[in-house]
């Protein structure tokens, strides 16, 4: 008996061989067609994430409901150009010949989104499947259910469903899912789940996304404008869905004769922001659901740091709401320290010299993303040559994210693979290379039966030296 | 194919570990007695053996896992690489067709010095990039068989105990796999040309069959071997149907002068690579990237894309403190919300509009 995710697969399977989600037609109807989603229902896609995470109407547009129609917008504008062929300039050694790389969709592709970005991180990595011709599969996170439901409603009414489907459910549905075969799957998620993805795609030799998280360092020098880099901070952690988010900066490395500095100015910002009672505060997200609440204020009362809370650390647990909370001097081998926090919590580690803190990071799995706060150049290049992370940036935390120029992805722990910009194109394509001969040009020294003379001759031909090369025809 | 992904991963800055296949002895051997000679031990090392020492290679946590063989032992490969989140280029096979349209006279003769040479060129047809079978109209069948039988006896020889110029099939394994595929039903009847074996020296001649049975294993596996199967049509544009009916190929090879019949190929078919008018050669040019799609594997390599695959591509952004934008940062208003919703469309007259208050005037308030 045919399960939902094998009768979906055959559909879209059917479409594609049809040929229809290759022509450009139809990839721009429906980039139209998503825009015209983000247009029109950009209030309905407010409520549901504020009905999910408690998201604030400011991070809503920025990070989810302005990132896709950006994301739209530039796909519509770049698509033509970025379905050409790409020439290619082939060498002596094929000569005469002509070659080029042509992109085409890999087929029917899958990508199951999370929960703390429910809109941006479904649609973002559908518009670039469907830029790159494929069909689609959607499976959006239960654990935000609102997001989920409205996404089901909005791209089952204004896109080619034939194509393009959005499947809901849970562990049982995904499992029915990663059973199938598919071109490529995307994931966005934890270390936990992608490495049963991998497995499952490995069963078919499916190429894999994987944008998992990490602990995102941000290291904090001195002689710097403390004033905005703590703002900027307190952006990209609390600002950025209350620190649950995989580009968060997860925790501060400074010096220990800098960090009371740091600690105060960031709690300066942090009241101009939020208030005296930030719990009351309607510009931070809440935290999820009640068990990622248990798992944080487990890593707040865990003994070894509930003594180093030097700001915050209020919670509401009806509402499911903990206030901006910063630890000093936690140590190395901590609970908060060895998992991603993922929350509003931010521990300060402390080191003699900024220099030292290259090496904690190093220490532990490659992050998504690592931050630097400085003025000194010779650190700046210090930190971007040896510290491996999916990316980095300097003076600033998670911006890079609305940088389509970047690559968007992780390495190591925190994933395999990028997108944003044409790289999501990039990442749902085949890039096939094409090779154009004729039959000028022959060659016969290629073929049987095989003499010296002949093998001279290719040699030099390799080698490319005119002297040689006659030599071998002349038989000398 | 040991010493190509090395390049890669050196150039790109890695310690490698290699494992040279077990099948061919004499190399790996030579490979783990030369390198340790020219290159830095303690960056790169040769580790023979068989697949026991690879699944005790596969247990350990590696940056990237470069794998070239098989379907079978690629799931495998993936299937270890799962636990560590190592990613992995796989370079498999699949089978390859070339595409052979009307052509006559020289062009018919150079066409067939390519097929050949394509087919038993490449270590007799054991190559992942070899022809694996053939797709003709019905009508130019016996042009091309008496073309094709012609050039076999030049190049190697037409007695299978004395064949020139052509490698040998590895071991008893493959030899034994390959003579399989003559004896089902209805496959040896196929054969029109070739067939002779000599177990003792593991030499199989060129072999040619005609419309084999399409469900026998000579058309449903890689043959990897000196057998080529010529699959006749009605029309030459089927042979899109046909391709695209079986698991995506490492590449196609269409002989053809007809534009028409070159796009659809390129727009219809998906394969690795595609190569008009020659087989192989697109292997030597290092501005194409190689790697299979689907079945035939993921990710690419040869010249700059070897040291892209062994390479992280970290984006790094640069700013300085100053400017800095009020409304990104809480409280949040309407003021900032729509200063940046102003700013992010670009609208710049409704911007200062909306600096000096002078918006509202003009628009009226967002329905809530």
């Amino acid at each position: 008996m045919e399960n939902m995710a094998e009768a979906a697969v055959k559909e879209l399977r059917s479409t594609v061989s049809s040929g229809k989600t290759k022509s450009y037609e139809w990839r721009i109807s429906q980039l139209k067609a998503i825009l015209k989603i983000v247009t029109h229902h950009e209030n309905e896609i407010i409520e549901a994430l504020r009905s999910d995470l408690n998201k604030p109407e400011h991070e809503a547009f920025i990070h989810e409901i302005f990132s896709v129609a950006s994301s739209c917008k530039l796909a519509l504008k770049e698509l033509r150009r970025w379905m050409k062929p790409q020439k290619v300039k082939t060498g002596m050694l094929t000569f005469p010949s002509s070659g080029e790389i042509v992109p085409e969709p890999l087929g029917v592709v899958l990508v199951i989104s999370t929960w703390n970005y429910p809109f941006l991180i479904a649609v973002d990595p559908v518009i670039g499947a469907i830029a790159a011709g494929n069909a689609v599969v959607l499976k959006p996170s239960e654990v935000a259910p609102a997001t989920s439901a409205l996404l089901s409603k909005l791209l089952g009414e204004y896109l080619d469903t034939s194509a393009v489907k959005v499947i809901e459910g849970a562990v049982r549905e995904t499992t029915e899912l990663l059973a199938q075969k598919w071109d490529k799957i995307m994931y966005t998620g934890n270390g936990r789940v992608a490495r049963i993805v991998l497995a499952a795609a490995a069963k078919h030799l499916t190429p894999v996304i994987l944008e998992l998280g990490g602990k995102c360092p941000a290291v904090v020098d001195a002689n710097i404008n403390l004033k905005v880099t703590a703002r900027r901070i307190i952006s990209g952690k609390w600002g950025c869905n209350n620190g649950q988010t995989c580009i968060s900066p997860d925790y501060i490395l400074t010096t220990k004769e800098y960090a009371p500095k740091v600690v105060d100015a960031l709690a300066a910002e942090l009241e101009k922001f939020y208030g005296k009672d930030p719990l009351g505060s309607n510009d931070l997200s809440r935290i999820v659901n009640i068990h990622h609440f248990d798992r944080l204020e487990k890593l707040m009362d865990d003994e070894k740091v509930s003594g180093k809370i030097v700001h915050g650390g209020q919670r509401d647990k009806t509402n499911l709401k903990i206030a901006p909370t910063i630890l000093l001097d936690v140590e190395e081998d901590s609970l908060i320290m060895n998992e991603e926090i993922f929350g509003p919590l931010l521990p300060i580690v402390t080191v003699n010299k900024i220099e030292d803190s290259f090496g904690a990071i190093n220490a532990k799995g490659k992050p998504l993303a690592a931050y630097l706060f400085t003025n000194d150049k010779t650190l700046k290049e210090e930190f971007v040559r040896s510290v491996s992370a999916g990316a980095i940036a300097i003076n600033e935390t998670a911006l890079h994210f609305m940088e389509v120029g970047l690559p968007f992805g992780g390495v190591g722990e925190s994933g395999m693979g990028s997108y944003h910009g044409k790289f999501s194109f990039d990442a749902f394509s085949h890039k096939k290379a094409v090779l154009r001969r004729g039959f000028g040009g022959e060659v016969s020294a290629r073929y049987p039966p095989y003499a010296p003379w002949k093998l001279q001759l290719l040699k030099a031909l390799v080698k490319g030296n005119i002297i040689e090369i006659l030599r071998a025809l002349l038989g000398w | 194919l040991t010493l190509d992904p090395l390049i890669g991963a050196i150039s790109a800055g890695n310690t490698v570990v290699i494992k040279p296949s077990e099948l061919a002895p004499a190399c790996s051997s030579l490979l783990s007695s030369t390198i340790p000679l020219y290159l830095d031990n303690k960056a790169v090392k040769i580790v023979e053996g068989g697949s026991d020492i690879a699944q005790e290679l596969l247990q350990q946590q590696w940056d990237k896992i470069f794998f070239t063989g098989s379907p079978r032992v690629g799931r495998i490969v993936m299937s270890a690489a799962a636990k560590h989140l190592t990613p992995v280029t796989l370079e498999l096979g699949g089978k390859c067709p070339v595409i052979l349209d009307s052509y006559s006279g020289s062009d018919l003769k150079s066409a067939v010095k390519r097929i050949a040479g394509g087919k038993w060129g490449p270590c007799a047809g054991q190559a992942c990039i070899g022809i694996d079978y053939l797709l003709v109209q019905q009508k130019l069948a016996p042009v091309l068989i008496e073309s094709l039988k012609r050039c076999i006896k030049r190049f190697y020889g037409d007695n299978v105990q004395n064949l020139q110029s052509i490698c040998r099939i590895v071991n008893k394994n493959h030899f034994d796999r390959i003579c399989n595929l003559l004896e089902e039903p209805g496959v040896a009847a196929s054969i029109i040309y070739g067939g002779s074996l000599d177990r003792e020296n593991l030499m199989i001649e060129p072999t040619i069959l005609l419309d084999p049975p399409l469900d026998a294993q000579i058309m449903t596996e890689e043959i990897f071997g000196p057998l080529l199967p010529i699959i006749t049509l009605d029309k030459i544009e089927e042979s899109i149907d046909f391709i695209n009916a079986r698991p995506k190929p490492l590449a196609i090879y269409a002989f053809t002068n007809d534009k028409k019949l070159k796009d659809r190929i390129l727009q219809e078919t998906s394969s690795g690579s595609v190569t008009f008018n020659d087989t192989i050669i697109q292997f030597i040019c290092d501005a194409l990237p190689f790697g299979g799609v689907g079945q035939s594997g993921f990710g690419r390599y040869h010249g700059k894309y070897s040291f892209d695959t062994f390479s992280h591509e970290k984006g790094v952004l640069h700013r300085s403190f100053f400017p800095e934008l009020e409304p990104r940062y809480p409280p949040w208003n309407d003021f900032k919300l729509e200063f940046i919703r102003l700013a992010y469309n670009f609208d710049y007259v409704g911007l200062l509009l909306h600096l000096l208050g002078l918006r509202r005037l003009f628009i009226p308030n967002r329905a809530r």
